[in-house]
């Protein structure tokens, strides 16, 4: 307790310094290269997952509610952006389209083009709401049964997905393309900026994904600190006894999947507009799995260790398995490439991590103590049955 | 519970016996929804019933092999209280090796009957055997070193675990899905019942399935190593204090579930004539749905809820289309969890209650 208390002022305005040094260094990095430079590419891709891995972080790291359907999220605010900012509704208004404030070039184009900000606020209470219906069923279970529910709400999420291209509300208005994505999708158009034109340089969508990994920073630390977010921690270490101290159980889990949920609406919705198409089948399993990789890899619970962690996995998965080691394996007469191996390689990095590290590369005080107490030094004290 | 009811005013009585009778026929009510309304549905249309038998036949050998994985799932979770989430990817394995076997021991489609089923068995041997090392490999490599950390570890090892395997199986045949040789005529004809058909598969599904079941059922409730892992299922210190090696026994385990896995993999790629490394991950969902179903930890159940989930599958394959099955066992799947997460025939746990 006392270590929870003390010096969170202090630790509070670190927390701040460091993350805005942290920021200004990022943002002057995709100076030094071409503004359509691969490597500006897979910074974007490595904010955009950093914001993901935040979100799903405030689910299990902090509430301890095992998500293993976090895609499910990811696949709702990319199909917000779908639906809301491209001519997939084409015959809206009799093919004349529906505008709000969208930009000069897609202000002329069939379908539903609202403004990206707009389409941020759409993301978030749409999927918000359905972080909330996905885990009210998740509320009486507790740990593995979690996992699987929410597993099998992302996989339902997918074969909707996947199959939406069958399901007609009306003429003109498929649920969604399938594989055969939704594209092209509105390129961000801000208000007091040039639009964005990921043609002639990426920097400008670096930069966005910037703010918003900065705001999600500043989201995560003060709701950490914050009446839920200990309550969350209380939830995580003891749920009957943070029930019998007056913590509401419905709410505060509620709370943690709508909030975990909206950062990867956020980041599926500047995803969708980053990669101008929605395609189903971005969204399975593995894709959660992947996320979820990123946050043990750096620390379950450690804010400043997922964001580690997602960079990490992020550029692992863009750069060095790809670009780096991907001849490896023919440099030892295989023949294959490293890059099929992709999901084998972070599922090995899991169970490496789990097994050598379980705290993560940079732990959480509290997480570190729960993780490895219970390795010898707890069976004095608590008999657990294995 | 009871010694209170007993003392209540009866009305109190009355609300508590309907509310106990509608969680337990509430799910049973909801299993057998879809079924019966496409048995009214086709009576209408058609006047028979040929279509479901049909299905209900094609159902339960489907359900046959659901219920040999589910069985290695519940094996597990009712030792150790964990999700093998891996255990999935090792049926697939079972159905790699078995199909690198017929290659070798020179199973072809031309080959005599006798042949064929030495050969077969043979593979459903080797297929078993290495079904079931690999199993006891992965609980000493995943979940061992894990056995007194929090419970999430071992299971996000698990799909660690998965991952790797399923690599492993790119690797052996490629990340498509590829067709193997019909080597049984799966889908001839053997006889047909009042116009519902009953073709090769089925039969074998059932030959393999039914003598595997009551092998593991004997062995589970007679032998020693079987009384050991009842023992270590209700209360593992008490075990180990009786003298039972907890780590052979939990072991034991994982060999049992990993070689009803393997057979399993064998059946399915006769019966499925088709192979690839996602097999696994699609039918150890629904295998656990099945396991979670019956009860999970109760071999009976995980038995019953193969059966049941592998109709309930069909039925939804033909009605829907199979893009749509797996939406379709997945929302039973959260109905279950959610209205009766101790099953149907399974006792009320800690973590599920």
């Amino acid at each position: 307790m006392s270590a929870l208390l003390a010096g969170t002022p202090l630790k509070g305005r670190e927390n701040f310094a460091i993350a805005v040094v942290a920021l200004a260094a990022a943002a002057l990095l995709p100076l030094f290269f071409d503004p359509l430079s691969n490597i500006t590419n897979n910074c974007i891709l490595a904010a955009a997952y950093v914001v993901m891995a935040l979100g799903l972080n405030i689910v299990v790291g902090f509430a301890g509610l095992l998500d293993l359907g976090y895609v499910a999220f990811y696949a709702l605010g990319a199909y917000t952006i779908g639906w809301f900012a491209s001519d997939h509704f084409s015959s809206v208004d009799g093919g004349e389209g529906f505008h709000v404030a969208a930009g000069e070039f897609a202000s002329n184009l069939p379908g539903i083009h609202l403004n990206f900000l707009l389409i941020i606020v759409v993301a978030v209470v749409i999927v918000g709401i359905a972080g909330m219906l996905i885990g009210l069923p998740t509320l009486r279970l507790r740990g593995d049964y979690i996992a699987i529910v929410t597993l099998a709400f992302g996989e339902i999420i997918y074969r909707f997905a996947i199959n939406g291209d069958e399901i007609n509300f009306a003429e003109g208005y498929k649920l969604t393309n399938g594989r055969q994505a939704i594209s092209p999708i509105d390129s961000i158009d801000l208000p007091f900026f040039a639009p964005f034109d990921s043609a002639f340089s990426l920097r400008p969508f670096y930069w966005f994904c910037l703010v918003l990994v900065g705001v999600v920073l500043l989201v995560n630390f003060r709701l950490r600190d914050s009446r839920l977010g200990r309550a969350w921690i209380a939830i995580r270490e003891d749920e009957v006894a943070a029930a019998s101290m007056g913590v509401p159980l419905v709410k505060t889990k509620l709370l943690a999947y709508a909030t975990g949920a909206a950062f990867g609406g956020i980041s599926g919705a500047f995803l969708g507009s980053y990669l101008t198409s929605v395609n189903a089948n971005n969204f399975t399993f593995g894709f959660s799995i992947f996320i979820l990789a990123m946050i043990i890899l750096g620390g379950l619970g450690s804010i400043w260790g997922v964001a580690i962690g997602a960079i990490l996995l992020s550029f692992i998965n863009t750069y060095f398995i790809p670009d780096v080691f991907n001849t490896v394996p023919s440099k030892f007469g295989l023949d294959f490439d490293l890059t099929i191996l992709n999901f084998g390689i972070f599922g090995f990095l899991i169970l490496l991590v789990m097994v050598l590290r379980p705290q993560g590369i940079l732990p959480e005080r509290r997480r570190a103590l729960e993780l490895t107490e219970g390795v010898g030094a707890g069976d004095a004290i608590e008999v657990r049955t294995p | 519970m009871s010694t209170t009811t007993a003392i209540a005013d009866p009305r109190q009585r009355l609300s508590d016996t309907l509310r106990e009778a509608a969680s337990k026929y509430g799910l049973i009510a909801v299993l057998l929804a879809l079924p019966v309304y496409l048995a009214i549905s086709d009576l209408a249309q058609k006047g028979t019933l040929t279509d479901l038998g049909n299905n209900l036949v094609l159902g339960l050998s489907n359900g046959a092999i659901i219920a040999l994985i589910a069985l290695g799932y519940t094996l597990v979770y009712g030792i150790i209280e964990l999700i093998n989430f891996a255990h999935g990817e090792v049926f697939m394995i079972g159905s790699f090796v078995a199909f690198g076997l017929w290659g070798t021991f020179g199973i072809h489609e031309g080959m005599g009957v006798p042949g064929m089923i030495v050969g077969l068995l043979a593979a459903m041997l080797a297929a078993m055997l290495v079904c079931g090392g690999l199993n006891v490999m992965i609980e000493r490599v995943a979940y061992k070193p894990l056995r007194n950390a929090p419970k999430l570890a071992p299971l996000i090892t698990a799909i660690g675990m998965s991952f790797i395997l399923q690599n492993v199986g790119i690797l052996w045949l490629g990340s498509s899905q590829a067709s193997v040789p019909d080597l049984i005529n799966q889908s001839h004809d053997l006889l047909t019942v009042g116009g519902v058909v009953i073709n090769n598969g089925d039969v074998l599904a059932a030959a393999v399935t039914i003598p595997l079941v009551l092998l593991l059922t004997t062995f589970i409730n007679r032998s020693r190593l079987g009384k050991a892992m009842r023992a270590t299922a209700q209360d593992p210190d008490a075990a180990r204090l009786m003298g039972i090696n907890v780590n052979t026994t939990i072991s034991m385990t994982f060999l049992l579930g990993g070689m009803l896995a393997g057979a399993a993999g064998l059946i399915n790629l006769l019966y499925q004539t088709s192979i690839w490394y996602l097999q696994g991950f699609q039918a150890g969902l629904i295998a656990f749905t099945a396991a979670v179903m019956g009860g999970i930890g109760n071999l009976k159940g995980a038995v019953l809820g193969g059966f049941i989930i592998g109709v309930i599958q069909q039925l939804a394959e033909f009605r829907l289309g199979a893009e749509w099955t797996a939406v379709v066992v997945f929302t039973y799947l959260i109905m279950i969890m959610v209205f009766r997460p101790q099953g149907l025939i399974g006792e009320e746990t800690r973590e599920a209650g």
